[in-house]
C-alpha cells in the first residue's frame, strides 16, 4: 500500500443472479483513490459504475447481487471482509454517498435539520444540544440559513435538497465522498452551484471524492483523474487532461464524438454504431468489439486488460488509437 | 404575411390557476419559424418551454394571444378543424418509457395515427405504410410485434419519431426527446431528426434545457426565463455573443468538455423565483447581478440590439457597451 492511498479496488466482480440468467454487471474493476484525489467514473447507462460504488460500500442487493470475487481496501482494511456491524459505523463516518435524485433519498416527514442531526448522533458520543449546532453549522456552510433547521424537504427546491444531502454526508467528516450523479437531476445554473460548492467543501476538508456520472464536462470541470466504464468493465484510465487530450481507446473516442459541443461546430454528430452488449450474455474477448471498427480477430477471443501506455494512462485494448486518430 | 412563415406567435399567453393565485407559465412570447427550420427553446425548469409547445399545438387553451399556422388564424378552432390541423402538426414526447401504451405492439403504435384519420384503405396498405415508416426510423422489422417494455430508450424514441412523422406532418414540436438518452444514442436521435428534416422540409420547434444539443440542431434559439423571452437570436449569432445577462450566465454555466478551457463561470445567486402573479418586473431581476430600481418595477421589451438579435433587458446597452 502506497502511503497516500485511501482506497484500493482490486479485481471486483459483481453478478447478479437471476432465475433464468446471471447479470455480469462488474468484471474485474480494479482501482485506486488517494487521500484528497477526486476522481471520476464515466459511462453510459448499465455500465456498473453505480454497482461498483454499491459495492464499496457493502450495499449491493443481495440477493440477487452478489460480490464474487476481489478485494476491496480503505486504508488497508478488507472492507469486503468487514461484519456488517462495523460497516454500520463505517458508512456515513468514513464513507459517505450521495445519490441521484434528491427529491427522494430524504425522509419527507422528519425536519432537514433532523436528518443531519441523525447522522451526527449516530456516529459521534454528542448530547442533542451539540449535535443540533452541528446540523445548523452543516446547514449554513452548504448556504442554507440556519433558521430553515425545522422545515421539511418538500419546502426545498430540488438544488437546496441536494445541498441538505451534501450537509448530512460531510457532517461526519468521511475519508471518502461517493456521489452517484449528484447533479444530474438539476438544472445548469444550479448545477454550476453545487459542483462549486462540493469543489469548495472537498478542498475545506481533503475528502477524497468518487464523482460517478455520465457528463464528461463535469468530470474535466472537477476531477483530477479519470475512468472510463464500459459494459462492466473499466476500458480507460488516466490523469483527466492525458484522457480527454489524447485518448487512447475507440469507446472513450466515440463517447466523445457523439456529444454535441459548444466549442466544436459540427453539422453532423458520429454515434457509436449498435448498442450495449447484453449483460446476461457478453461476448468472450472484448466487450465493445462488435461496435469497434478497429476490432480484429484477437478482439473476438481474447479479453484485453488495462495497460499502461503512458504516466498514469492505462488502457484496455489491443491496437489503441495513437493522437492523429 | 410573408409566404416563407410557417408558424407565426403573436403575444402568446398561458395562465394556470392555481390556489395561490394565477401561474404565468407563457407570458406574452411572440416568435416566427421559418419553414424548413428549427427553433430551439431553451431555459431551465418551469420557464414554460414545454407548455409554450403545448400551447401552440393546442393541447392546452391559449389564454391570450394568436397563433397562426402557415399564414391561418388558428388561435380559436372547431374540433373538427383541429382534428384535420393535427396532420399537419405533430410532437414527439420527452420520455418514451412513458408516453406509449405499454399493451400495444410496436405495429399497433406506429399504426394508430393511421386508423385515426382512416387514411388506408386496405389492411395491406396500413401493413405497407407501416413496414415503411419502420425502416426510416431505423427499427429492424423484427421488433413489429415487441412491446415497448422490451426495448431501449433509443428504440422506444423512434417509435415515438415513427407515430409523429407517419401522416407526413410539416411541423413538429419536439419535447425534450433526447433528455432520457445516452450520449452515444442521443447522439444517433438528432442525426435521425436531423435527417427527416432535411428530406421532408420539416419544420421543428425544439424545446430542450441542453444547450449543447440545442446549439447543433437549431436555426434559430429562444432563450426563456419565467414565461418570458429573454433573447432570441440566430444559434450562431447567440452562441458567440450573449447580450442578456440571463443568457451569459446560463452558457458559463455549462460544464466544459476542454479541461484546458478555464473560463471563469457566472455564478447566479438564488433560484427560480415564483411564477404564481409574478410582480410587474423583469423576472430575473433578483437573480441578476445587473439589476437596478428600474429593473424592479418595469417590465423591459424585447428590443433588436443587433441585426435579427433580441434582448428584453433594460440595461443590455450599459452593461454591453452598445
Amino acid at each position: 500500500m502506497r502511503e497516500n492511498e485511501l482506497l484500493s479496488v482490486e479485481d471486483l466482480e459483481v453478478k447478479f443472479f437471476l432465475r433464468k440468467s446471471t447479470v455480469e454487471a462488474v468484471n474485474g474493476v480494479s482501482f485506486t483513490i488517494d487521500k484528497g484525489e477526486s476522481v471520476g467514473l464515466v459511462g453510459e447507462t448499465g455500465a456498473g459504475k453505480t454497482t461498483t460504488a454499491l459495492s464499496i460500500l457493502g450495499l449491493v442487493p443481495n440477493p440477487p447481487g452478489k460480490v464474487t470475487k476481489g478485494a476491496i481496501y480503505l486504508n488497508g482494511e478488507d472492507l469486503l471482509k468487514t461484519p456488517e456491524k462495523e460497516m454500520r459505523k463505517i458508512r456515513g463516518n468514513d464513507i459517505a454517498m450521495i445519490f441521484q435524485d434528491p427529491m427522494t433519498s430524504l425522509n419527507p416527514v422528519m425536519t432537514v435539520g433532523d436528518q443531519i442531526m441523525e447522522v451526527v448522533r449516530l456516529h459521534n458520543d454528542m448530547t442533542k444540544e451539540q449535535a443540533m449546532k452541528r446540523a445548523v453549522e452543516m446547514l449554513e456552510l452548504v448556504g442554507i440559513p440556519g433558521e430553515r433547521y425545522a422545515e421539511f424537504p418538500h419546502q426545498f427546491s430540488g438544488g437546496m435538497k441536494q445541498r441538505v444531502l451534501i450537509a448530512i454526508s460531510l457532517a461526519c467528516n468521511p475519508k471518502l465522498l461517493i456521489a452517484d450523479e449528484p447533479t444530474s437531476a438539476l438544472d445548469v445554473t444550479i448545477q454550476a452551484q453545487v459542483l462549486d460548492l462540493i469543489a469548495g467543501l472537498k478542498e475545506k476538508f481533503n475528502t477524497s471524492l468518487l464523482l460517478i456520472t455520465h457528463d464528461l464536462g463535469v468530470v474535466a470541470e472537477t476531477c483530477d483523474r479519470v475512468m472510463i466504464m464500459y459494459a462492466g468493465s473499466i476500458v480507460e484510465s488516466g490523469p483527466v487532461r492525458s484522457v480527454y487530450k489524447n485518448m487512447k481507446h475507440p469507446y472513450t473516442v466515440g463517447l466523445f464524438n457523439s456529444l454535441p459541443r459548444l466549442d466544436v461546430e459540427t453539422d453532423r454528430l458520429e454515434p457509436i454504431k449498435g448498442m450495449m452488449p447484453d449483460p446476461t450474455n457478453l461476448p468472450a474477448g472484448c466487450a465493445f468489439c462488435e461496435r469497434c471498427p478497429y476490432a480484429t480477430e484477437r478482439c473476438k477471443t481474447e479479453r484485453p486488460v488495462l495497460t499502461e501506455v503512458e504516466d498514469g494512462h492505462f488502457v484496455a485494448c489491443f491496437n489503441p488509437m495513437n493522437k492523429e486518430g | 404575411m410573408e409566404n416563407n412563415v410557417m408558424l407565426s406567435v403573436k403575444d402568446l399567453k398561458k395562465y394556470f390557476p392555481t390556489p395561490g393565485g394565477m401561474l404565468h407559465a407563457v407570458d406574452g412570447v411572440t416568435f416566427d419559424i421559418q419553414k424548413g427550420t428549427t427553433l430551439g427553446v431553451v431555459g431551465e425548469s418551469g420557464c414554460g418551454k414545454s407548455t409554450l409547445g403545448r400551447v401552440v399545438l393546442h393541447l392546452h387553451n391559449s389564454t391570450g394571444g394568436q397563433i397562426f399556422f402557415e399564414g391561418k388564424d388558428i388561435t380559436h378552432v372547431s374540433k373538427a378543424e383541429l382534428h384535420e390541423l393535427r396532420k399537419q402538426m405533430q410532437i414527439i414526447f420527452q420520455d418514451p418509457f412513458s408516453s406509449i401504451d405499454p399493451r400495444m405492439s410496436v405495429k399497433q403504435l406506429i399504426a394508430e395515427p393511421l386508423q385515426i384519420y382512416k387514411l388506408t384503405k386496405s389492411k395491406e396498405e396500413l401493413e405497407k405504410k407501416v413496414k415503411e415508416t419502420m425502416d426510416i426510423v431505423g427499427l429492424a422489422s423484427r421488433l413489429a410485434d415487441s412491446y415497448a417494455h422490451e426495448l431501449d430508450g433509443g428504440r422506444r424514441q423512434r417509435i415515438g419519431i415513427g407515430r409523429a412523422i407517419i401522416l407526413n406532418p410539416s411541423f413538429i414540436v419536439c419535447d425534450e426527446p433526447v433528455s432520457a438518452l445516452d450520449v452515444s444514442i442521443q447522439a444517433q436521435i438528432l442525426n435521425l431528426m436531423q435527417d427527416l428534416q432535411e428530406e421532408r422540409k420539416l419544420t421543428y420547434i425544439f424545446v430542450t434545457h441542453n444547450l449543447s444539443v440545442v446549439k447543433h440542431i437549431s436555426t434559430d434559439i429562444m432563450v426563456m426565463y419565467l414565461g418570458c423571452t429573454v433573447e432570441k437570436a440566430n444559434a450562431n449569432e447567440l452562441f458567440h455573443h450573449q447580450y442578456h445577462p440571463y443568457t451569459k450566465a446560463l452558457i458559463s454555466a455549462i460544464p466544459h468538455v476542454d479541461p484546458d478551457d478555464d473560463t471563469k463561470r457566472i455564478l447566479l445567486k438564488g433560484e427560480l423565483t415564483s411564477p404564481i402573479n409574478p410582480k410587474n418586473a423583469c423576472r430575473f431581476a433578483p437573480r441578476c447581478n445587473y439589476a437596478c430600481e428600474k429593473c424592479h418595477c418595469e417590465v423591459p421589451p424585447l428590443e433588436e440590439v443587433a441585426p435579427g438579435h433580441f434582448v428584453a433587458c433594460h440595461r443590455v446597452r450599459e452593461i454591453n457597451g452598445l
